[in-house]
């Protein structure tokens, strides 16, 4: 409750820019998904809630003992379809966000629909300085179920 | 005798399949066999490995349990270790956070824990079970002072935001009145002669019994109120002395509702096997025994140490690091043997000349999400307003837990209770917040649960385990098909390498599962230097 008041009062007090910058950089924090409720996430509110966990908001990764890739100025997002394999099959430590025929109790709850990885996919590929004109549809996404 | 109980307790289960009362512990255990999860500790004592050659040299990666154990363990045996660990400290995920801990998350935020002395929480493993064997045996053998962990509490909460207006219910009341239900309905069913096919005569008499004996049902076989259900989901007025003392008992909730809130689905948790009384905990936090650990090993690991590449050749393995006090400078460490524990999270991306079958199985395993929050408040009002000592409340909201701690009982001051503790969806989605807002959030539901938040609340610490740079996630969760196709590969002794860890084992997530595979492998490993000395 108070977190909202003081949000509005912020809002209020900062100019048009900050305000935007404010609203993207806290758009993760309305954390109340369910799965049934997530489904209807759009690609952005998918970067925010899920993968900025690992890739970060700025989407610029990070370096511990290992590594997550930047999802800027990374040649592999020429491809499309190489992140939409990557975000249906998982790779190395990042889970599969495809449905699962098995029930897993700690990954199943966190999938996406071809739309939203099509639409994640659009949206990383044309922000955080990317600018790619080919998108990727929902179609060809499901296409490429395992 | 034995065979009437077999053929009894046979139609027993097909009754209660029936009516579906177990069902829901049925397929959670058979998913968690799946996992391992149910699974048994193999652990029964120490491993004798004398006999090596003198100077035998074991190069172990990693001090999270699986490296610390065989590091113990091969040191004992005469073999020289050393151990690299990209930490400042041991333990790796056996860790507490307490005042004046610093924790820097991926993306470089950091935290300055602020807990009063004594406080703390354990943001990887928490319990103990008392059939893991092995992780006990070396807090025996370390002097690791352990005490009761609380798992089940009758007096903590059951909480639905969508059942009863959002008012949290005493696990107490749900257990006893769905059982209570369950129970006349199924007297019921048997007195209608509904059951006459599969039960002979004389064992719905039992059944009979046993139903009123299991759901407090009164002498009409009903779950009514009065004294014999109020002695389960408590009472109204409790009993005392003196004259105001007459007890008065409490109304059951009825059956509709208890089913369509959706409470019962937690009423199991406590007799998963791993989570069945006893439970233990070490005292001062599980972070002890990674401690106790680092203070038996010192001098034979070298902290800081990121390692860079794994190669090995006929001889020996070198492994290239870097000291992370001193970017940019390159080390080496050569021995014999090599025991890896890194987590495959991070060793997927590191340069490691082993087969294609099990660079295949270090690639194959994903790492869950997962969170955990400590919340500090000025006072244990759990205890003092709601008399909850120790124990789970568990909740549809995001944060899923609140776990209260299961030390200094009754003792005035602050505390810190476990606000926090996520899988799945809103685990990535609290990973994906600054641990700032993780902590607001936290606050904000768990007040839906205990009002006394907004007031009480002073500071909290959060990790997400993907944002830790040491694992880059919370452990490695192997699906079936992955399993049977990689697991053997990944615990094969490869050349003169071996992997250890909770990622190497039936008991993912759990330390039992770092001390087991950490021994089979170094078994494995002295089994073929005595090979090797004999040649």
């Amino acid at each position: 409750m108070s977190g909202k008041t003081n949000k509005i009062r912020r809002w209020m007090l900062c100019g048009a820019f900050l305000w935007c910058c404010l609203a993207h950089a806290q758009s993760s924090d309305n954390a109340s998904y369910s799965r049934a409720t997530f489904s209807s996430a759009n690609g952005e509110t998918v970067f925010r809630s899920i993968c900025q966990g690992c890739h970060m908001p700025d989407a610029k990764g990070a370096k511990g003992a290992g590594s997550y890739p930047a999802l800027t100025g990374n040649p592999r997002l020429a491809s499309p379809s190489y992140m939409a394999a990557v975000i249906l099959n998982g790779r190395r430590d990042m889970p599969s966000f495809a449905p699962k025929a098995v029930k897993d109790r700690f990954l199943d709850d966190a999938t996406l629909t071809d739309e939203q990885i099509a639409e994640v996919i659009n949206y990383i590929r044309s922000h955080f300085g990317n600018q790619y004109d080919n998108r990727i549809s929902a179609q060809e996404v499901a296409s490429m179920h395992r | 005798m034995e065979d009437d109980d077999c053929k009894f307790s046979m139609k027993r289960r097909d009754l209660l399949r029936m009516i579906g009362l177990t069902a829901g512990t049925a397929a959670m255990y058979q998913a968690m066999s799946s996992l391992g999860l149910a699974a048994e500790s193999t652990f029964k004592q120490s491993p004798q490995l004398q006999g090596a050659p003198k100077g035998t040299s074991v190069l172990i990666l990693g001090a999270g349990i699986a490296g610390l154990v065989a590091a113990y363990e091969l040191r004992q045996a005469g073999y020289k270790v050393q151990v690299l660990e990209y930490n400042h400290r041991p333990g790796g995920r056996n860790w507490s956070l307490r005042g004046g801990d610093r924790f820097t998350e991926l993306g470089g935020l950091t935290q300055h824990c602020q807990f009063d002395p004594g406080l703390y929480i354990n943001p990887g493993p928490w319990r103990l079970p008392y059939h893991h064997h092995g992780i006990l045996s070396y807090c025996k053998k370390l002097g690791v002072p352990l005490e009761a962990y609380v798992q089940v509490n009758h007096n903590a909460y059951l909480h639905s935001a969508k059942a009863f207006g959002g008012k949290p219910q005493r696990y107490r009341t749900i257990n006893a009145d769905y059982r209570g239900h369950v129970a006349e309905l199924l007297a019921k069913t048997t007195q209608q002669g509904k059951l006459d096919t599969q039960v002979s005569k004389e064992d719905q008499e039992l059944l009979l019994e046993s139903l009123r004996e299991w759901g407090a049902l009164d002498r009409n076989l009903a779950y009514v109120r009065g004294a014999t259900s109020s002695d389960r989901r408590g009472y109204e007025q409790d009993p005392g002395g003196g004259l105001s003392a007459k007890p008065v008992p409490s109304e059951p909730l009825s059956a509709k509702d208890v089913l369509g809130s959706r409470l019962w689905a937690n009423l199991a948790a406590g007799e998963i096997y791993e989570f069945q009384t006893t439970l233990f905990q070490p005292v001062g936090g599980m972070g002890r025994i990674g401690e106790a650990f680092g203070r038996e090993l010192k001098g034979l690991i070298r902290y800081n140490a990121k390692v860079t590449s794994i190669q090995q050749d006929d001889h020996g393995v070198s492994v290239t690091y870097e000291d992370t006090t001193s970017p940019g400078h390159t080390h080496t460490a050569r021995a014999d043997w090599c025991l890896c524990t890194i987590p495959l999270s991070i060793l997927s991306q590191l340069p490691i000349n082993v087969s294609q079958a099990m660079t295949d199985a270090i690639a194959a395993v994903p790492y869950a999400a997962s969170v955990k929050i400590g919340l500090q408040f000025k006072r244990r009002f759990w205890e003092e307003d709601e008399q909850i000592y120790g124990g789970i409340s568990y909740t549809d909201l995001p944060i899923s837990n609140i776990s209260y701690p299961s030390t200094g009982f009754h003792s005035s001051g602050k505390g810190v209770l476990l606000g926090a503790y996520i899988w799945g969806l809103n685990a990535y989605e609290f990973t994906a917040m600054t641990p700032e807002q993780r902590i607001r959030k936290a606050v904000e539901y768990g007040s839906q649960i205990h009002p006394q938040y907004a007031r009480e609340f002073e500071h909290g610490v959060a990790v997400g385990w993907h944002r830790s740079p040491f694992t880059m996630g919370c452990f490695g969760v192997w699906s079936e098909e992955a399993r049977t196709q990689h697991y053997d590969n990944l615990c094969q002794i490869d050349g003169r390498i071996a992997l250890a860890g909770e990622h190497a084992s039936y008991l993912p997530a759990w330390q039992e599962g770092a001390v087991t595979s950490a021994i089979d492998a170094i078994g494995r490993i002295h089994q073929r230097v005595i090979a090797g000395a004999r040649a």
